[in-house]
């Protein structure tokens, strides 16, 4: 497995949280997916060994969970919530604003024409009191209307940019 | 009558100007306290404040945290577990988050009284995966706790030794039941357990007893150590004690959080007097007052029956607005407190659409190894979405509440009843919407908001 020293580092340290080290197979698969993107069949390999499990001991639990996925995203990874409280106060609409902007389709396996954004609608978020929201890669954006969208749109626009 | 004024002991410090998430901000405002006074004490003494306080669990099923811990198995020999239950995930549910993100020694305060109280020498605290800077936050603040020796090895001196990780989910809503939170926290699928035998009391983690308690609970729980059961029992009403945390979502003036006196609040004045009313130039048309799984109440219904208060029977004739928000009053008129996540739709809101969001929610969420519910979640989702982007037929609201009458009850965890209740609450109290929607449908307007 190719992973950051510090991965491999936070890996051992997270398996002695636990008496059983099966317990360990979430923890592993974020710090993993955090490291190389995604969850490849390697790296499914590689955690039965380390944990001492069979391959789909590790597999069930990667297909069973809406987190993990398959194959690489866009750089940026924006998560519009679905659910309810946020549907009322526009989130499909805010969810739109996003895959025009970027001019993509929903979901984790399209990613924009330029490799960088990856929308995807989610379940509740958990913040109904600002809806609608988004996570945009690990931080969460309140009361975000279509106006809102597209100011963070052009956002990540300019973040691109300034890195090419 | 005006809303009684809001009663913060458990949010007292979220959105204060100047507090802070680390260690020192809590010491200066009395952290830690608590604790060191409770490890001086018998740990039963500590059990039994909580029994005394009346305190009911605040994740969703309101079952009283003191029996629960009464139930845990001490004599088999085997160590006993704590796991938080933070998989906040109920729809409409946001109040643990502030918790976690901004007053996080409150928990962890919380959550070592309770495992000292209960002989506890390693707990989890089970976050979603959609909070990753909730979890870096609690792992920083369980390290400075660390640090202070509040939590760890040989704590505050008294040989009581107590670990807390933090252990992440990965966006599936079941790991919020407790059976399947635990199945997750063993590494696999969370599909929940078969009760008996899995009480987690006897069999939970590992095979070991094992409480799960929800954030707000064992904040709760720090409360009434410092406080005595007693005293926290006074707050609220007799079977509704302490305070309750609603988390108003949807279309009012002033959505957001509120903490009052568990049972001292009416619908109507958290909505109207708290929350601002509706938007301007609407009506309220329906709320789902305890997450999405909770039974809908229509604006313009009355529930009549007797009730207790004190000593005696007394008749009460109630609209929405009337309904005292406490776990009992709900439950009497059809609905639960549940999780205290209010949903309000507005008369702009088409409840055959409502609905079609919320069953694709469910059919989402689905753990999938019980039949029922696996394949009704899915075929009520797709009923109401064809309702909504297809044909729509006059006898779809009979078919879909056939579908959701044949789940509950027949599932091995309550997800089978939280995802029939909303189908089976819409379909009867909007009968009308449901079955002229196939005509209606022509007429709403084109730039309605999308809910599905």
């Amino acid at each position: 497995m190719n992973l950051k020293p510090e991965t491999f580092q936070r890996i051992d340290e997270v398996i002695t949280h636990y008496p059983v080290k099966r317990s360990a197979t979430l923890p592993l698969l974020h710090l993993i997916q955090e490291d190389a993107g995604y969850i490849s069949d390697e790296a499914i390999a590689w955690i039965a060994q380390k944990l001492e499990l069979q391959l789909i001991n590790v597999l069930e639990v990667v297909t069973f969970y809406p987190m993990f996925r398959r194959h690489p995203i866009g750089r940026r990874h924006v998560k519009v919530c679905r659910t309810l409280s946020c549907a009322l106060k526009g989130g499909y609409k805010t969810c739109e604003t996003f895959t025009s902007e970027f001019n993509t389709h929903l979901g984790t396996n399209h990613v924009s024409p330029d490799g960088e954004v990856t929308v995807e609608f989610v379940e509740c978020l958990a913040s109904c009191g600002t809806a609608p929201v988004v996570m945009i890669d690990e931080v969460l954006h309140e009361n975000v209307d279509a106006a809102k969208a597209k100011q963070l749109s052009d956002q990540i626009k300019a973040e691109a940019k300034a890195r090419k | 009558m005006p809303a009684p004024a809001q009663h913060r002991i458990i949010f007292k410090h979220i959105d204060e100007p100047g507090y802070t998430n680390d260690i020192d901000c809590y010491l200066r405002n009395g952290g830690y306290e608590v604790l060191k006074k409770a490890v001086a004490r018998p740990p039963a003494e500590l059990i039994d404040e909580v029994k005394k306080s009346g305190l009911r669990g605040r994740g969703g099923a309101g079952f009283p945290c003191g029996v629960k811990w009464g139930l845990v198995d001490r004599k088999s020999g085997k160590p006993i577990y704590l796991i938080v239950n933070a998989d906040e995930s109920e729809p409409g549910t946001f109040k643990d988050r502030y918790i976690m993100h901004q007053d996080p020694h409150q928990l962890i305060e919380g959550t070592i009284i309770s495992c000292f109280a209960n002989n506890v020498k390693q707990a989890y605290i089970y976050i979603r995966g959609e909070m990753p800077e909730g979890a870096r936050i609690l792992e920083r603040a369980i390290a400075e706790a660390r640090a202070k020796n509040f939590v760890g090895p040989n704590i505050l001196g008294t040989g009581y030794s107590c670990e807390i990780y933090v252990h992440r989910g990965a966006g599936a809503y079941i790991c919020g039941e407790e059976t399947g939170l635990i199945e997750s926290l063993e590494g696999k699928r969370a599909n929940p357990r078969i009760k008996p035998p899995y009480f987690p009391a006897v069999l939970g983690l590992y095979q070991c007893p094992t409480i799960v308690n929800n954030v707000e609970t064992l904040c709760h729980v720090r409360y009434i150590v410092e406080h005595g059961g007693e005293a926290y029992g006074k707050i609220g009403t007799p079977g509704n004690t302490g305070t309750r945390i609603f988390c108003v979502s949807g279309h009012v003036q002033r959505p957001g959080y509120y903490e009052f006196p568990a049972g001292t609040i009416t619908m109507g004045q958290l909505l109207n007097d708290v929350c601002g009313g509706p938007l301007p130039g609407r009506t309220f048309k329906a709320v789902i007052p305890g997450g999405s799984s909770a039974k809908v109440l229509r604006f313009g219904e009355r529930y009549k029956g007797k009730r207790k208060v004190g000593p005696d029977m007394v008749d009460y004739d109630w609209g929405v607005e009337d309904v005292p928000m406490d776990f009992d009053s709900l439950a009497m008129i059809g609905s639960m407190g549940g999780s205290g996540g209010v949903i309000v739709m507005d008369d702009t809101v088409n409840m055959v659409e409502a609905l079609a969001n919320i069953n694709a929610f469910y059919s989402h969420e689905s753990c999938g190894q019980c039949t029922p519910c696996r394949e009704g979640s899915l075929w009520m989702k797709k009923i109401s979405s064809r309702m909504v982007h297809g044909d729509a037929r006059p006898q779809d609201g009979a078919l879909l509440k056939s579908v959701a009458d044949q789940i509950p009850g027949r599932t091995i965890c309550a997800f089978g009843e939280a995802c029939s209740w909303p189908t089976q609450s819409f379909i009867i109290k909007f009968k009308d919407e449901f079955d002229a929607y196939s005509e209606v449908k022509k007429t709403l307007p084109a730039e309605r908001t999308v809910l599905v």
